[in-house]
């Protein structure tokens, strides 16, 4: 298990640089500079060539590049062209909040997905299930950020429930530090989060129902019957459990969302996440920003990988025997 | 309201009614998969005979004063925009261009897809290690971020270009199904008699193995075609996708947004369009599934 461990960990460090390392290239390459001046606003030449020398701009790629995993290697990021500050700063405040708007709707894709997926099992082609299942196949189809808007129009323009934008009231509670405040950002959640974790949780639950179902046909299920097992404990010890397993593989892969499936929500949102700084960074030509968003999200992937495949063998005793996988 | 839209309608429903009637094997159990061929087939011929079908020209402005976010009414199906363009014209041009970039785009993927991973599948050792390290670092790559990229910084990309952007990007998946499926396929005897005979490593693969792995390329290829279209509506809601006044579902939401309290029409029923063609797709991609895998019963 060690080895193995150590191995995975390898092999997601070398992954986690190989992205970099392409994302690096690609921004480089791609036409236009940073501090090209506006057109309407034309600066001085020399003005350009000294800030581009000073980001060192001027050296070859490949110089670059070895600076820039040097500098990696010793935590540090650099500094944002167009921010004019230390790329980990901009992060700093970035990464909470779509942590936050991520976290919440994964939070309710998984509780409210899980729940339908093992409810429509127990009721398999009966009513409830017929229309649960043809509601979560409608919802997970839906372009989340069209639902976003229309969420918006209901709650936002229509009933006026809850607020449309930013992550909380600027003005009255620029920080959650007070009760009053925290409820605040909870209620500039409540729309973006719901958006994704619906349209999350539509998809764990056609997921997690036909999971339970192909558990359902095993020998083991047959037997825990035929020993006399309640179906109450049936249901739950022996078909849930052994369902869990392949949600956990999915929770995994979910893992990445957290920093990359907010970006259009974000913005619809108008939330300061990760996906705008992103997406204004890659507008900006902004090369540090845009090469430690890649490094953050491909880190969340192979985590997510990883972090499934040790749940997994510690949820599933078959597992811990290879040591080679 | 044009007859042609009638008759495109008509023709899908007789479509579905008849698939349902006629052929009575696995497929058409699905209740959901007929109503799923249904609509795909009122879409396509949408899509096909739009200049019949749209009675404006989805990019003509009529009357910029006058019929600004007019409601639905029975000269204009579905309202008009907030460029008094006629929404329902504009949702039929934008089938081709879901349509065409969903489909085509899933092609690059699933020939790519297939490709590597019979290759790495079939031939192993070396080239199995190379492209499948590979294939973990396309995984790991934010798609959504290298998209931006590809397509912001190289400015407004062509139609074609988008298309194969979105393909090179979609298929890392569909490899490691691929090699999994040809991995276990390459033991069994018809692939050794295939050798013994003569054949080459390129026919064996081709007529041998890769026919015999169809059914989980197409289930997946279906179910990828509703991906690249959600993909493609996102990248032209943030306006990066495809270039205006050319009509895209998701840059009509995106035209619509603004005026969102005043004239819902105008986001709404695009989005119902989306809506309804990937949830056609995942319905036609589960009937799929259960008839061409005799395990999957009934799920």
């Amino acid at each position: 298990m060690a080895a193995w461990l150590v191995r995975r960990v390898a092999a997601s460090i070398a992954i986690v640089l190989a992205v970099v390392t392409l994302t690096f290239v690609l921004v480089h390459l791609a036409p236009g500079t940073p501090f090209l001046p506006p057109p309407e606003t034309p600066a001085d030449p020399a003005v350009t060539a000294r800030l581009r020398a000073q980001f060192h701009l001027d050296e070859p790629i490949p110089v670059q590049y070895i600076a820039y995993l040097g500098q990696l290697a010793r935590g540090n990021l650099g500094l944002s062209f167009a921010l004019r500050r230390p790329v980990a700063d901009a992060l700093a405040e970035a990464v909470p909040n779509t942590l936050l708007l991520a976290g919440a709707a994964l939070l309710l894709d998984f509780l409210l997905g899980l729940a339908l997926g093992v409810y429509q099992a127990l009721r398999v082609h009966r009513l409830p299930d017929i229309i649960l299942g043809n509601a979560t196949l409608f919802i997970y189809s839906f372009p989340t950020f069209w639902l976003g808007l229309i969420l918006v129009l209901v709650f936002g323009e229509w009933l006026r429930w809850f607020p449309v934008a930013g992550v909380g009231d600027p003005v009255l509670c620029p920080a959650a530090d007070s009760l009053r405040c925290v409820i605040d950002r909870l209620w500039h959640l409540t729309l973006p989060a719901l958006t994704l974790g619906l349209v999350g949780a539509a998809g764990t639950a056609r997921f997690q129902r036909a999971a339970m179902l192909e558990v359902a046909g095993q020998d083991y299920i047959r037997t825990a019957r035929a020993k006399g097992a309640r179906e109450r404990r049936v249901v739950l010890r022996h078909q849930l459990r052994n369902a869990l397993l392949s949600f956990i593989t999915r929770f995994g892969l979910a893992f990445p969302f957290l920093l990359t499936g907010a970006v259009l929500i974000e913005t619809i949102f108008a939330w300061p996440g990760m996906g705008r700084l992103a997406t204004d960074a890659i507008l900006r030509r902004d090369y540090p920003v845009v090469t430690a968003a890649a490094l953050l999200a491909s880190t969340l992937v192979v985590l997510g990988n990883l972090l499934a495949d040790v749940l997994l063998a510690v949820a599933d005793p078959r597992l811990r025997v290879p040591a080679h996988a | 309201m044009t007859l042609p839209t009638w008759l495109a309608l008509l023709v899908a429903l007789a479509l579905a009614g008849a698939a349902a009637r006629a052929v009575r094997r696995r497929f058409f159990r699905h209740p959901t998969a007929t109503w799923g061929v249904g609509i795909l087939a009122f879409f396509a011929i949408v899509a096909v005979a739009a200049p019949l079908v749209a009675p404006f020209d989805p990019r003509e402005q009529l009357d910029i004063i006058r019929l600004k976010n007019q409601p639905p009414s029975w000269t204009y199906m579905l309202g008009t925009d907030v460029y008094s363009r006629d929404l329902w014209s504009r949702v039929v041009f934008g089938a081709r261009v879901s349509l065409v970039v969903g489909g085509l785009g899933t092609l690059v993927a699933v020939t790519l897809g297939a490709t590597v991973g019979a290759v790495a599948g079939y031939y192993r050792r070396w080239a199995d290690a190379v492209l499948m390290r590979g294939v973990d670092v396309g995984l790991a790559l934010p798609r959504i971020f290298v998209l931006l990229m590809a397509i912001a910084l190289w400015d407004r990309l062509s139609l074609p270009v988008l298309v194969l952007t979105i393909g090179l990007t979609s298929w890392f998946g569909t490899s490691r199904l691929v090699r999994a499926e040809v991995l276990s396929l390459r033991e069994r005897d018809f692939v050794a008699a295939a050798r013994a005979l003569g054949a080459g490593p390129a026919r064996v693969i081709l007529r041998h193995v890769l026919p015999n792995a169809a059914a989980p390329i197409i289930v997946s290829a279906t179910l990828g075609i509703g991906n690249v279209l959600l993909l493609e509506a996102g990248l032209s809601f943030l306006g990066i996708g495809v270039a205006p006044p050319t009509a895209s579902w998701g840059s009509m939401i995106a035209d619509g947004a603004p005026t969102l309290a005043t004239a819902p029409w105008t986001t709404l029923f695009p989005g119902l369009a989306i809506a309804l063609v990937v949830m056609a797709l995942n319905a036609v991609g589960d009937g799929l599934r259960d008839a061409l895998d005799p395990r999957r019963e009934d799920t």
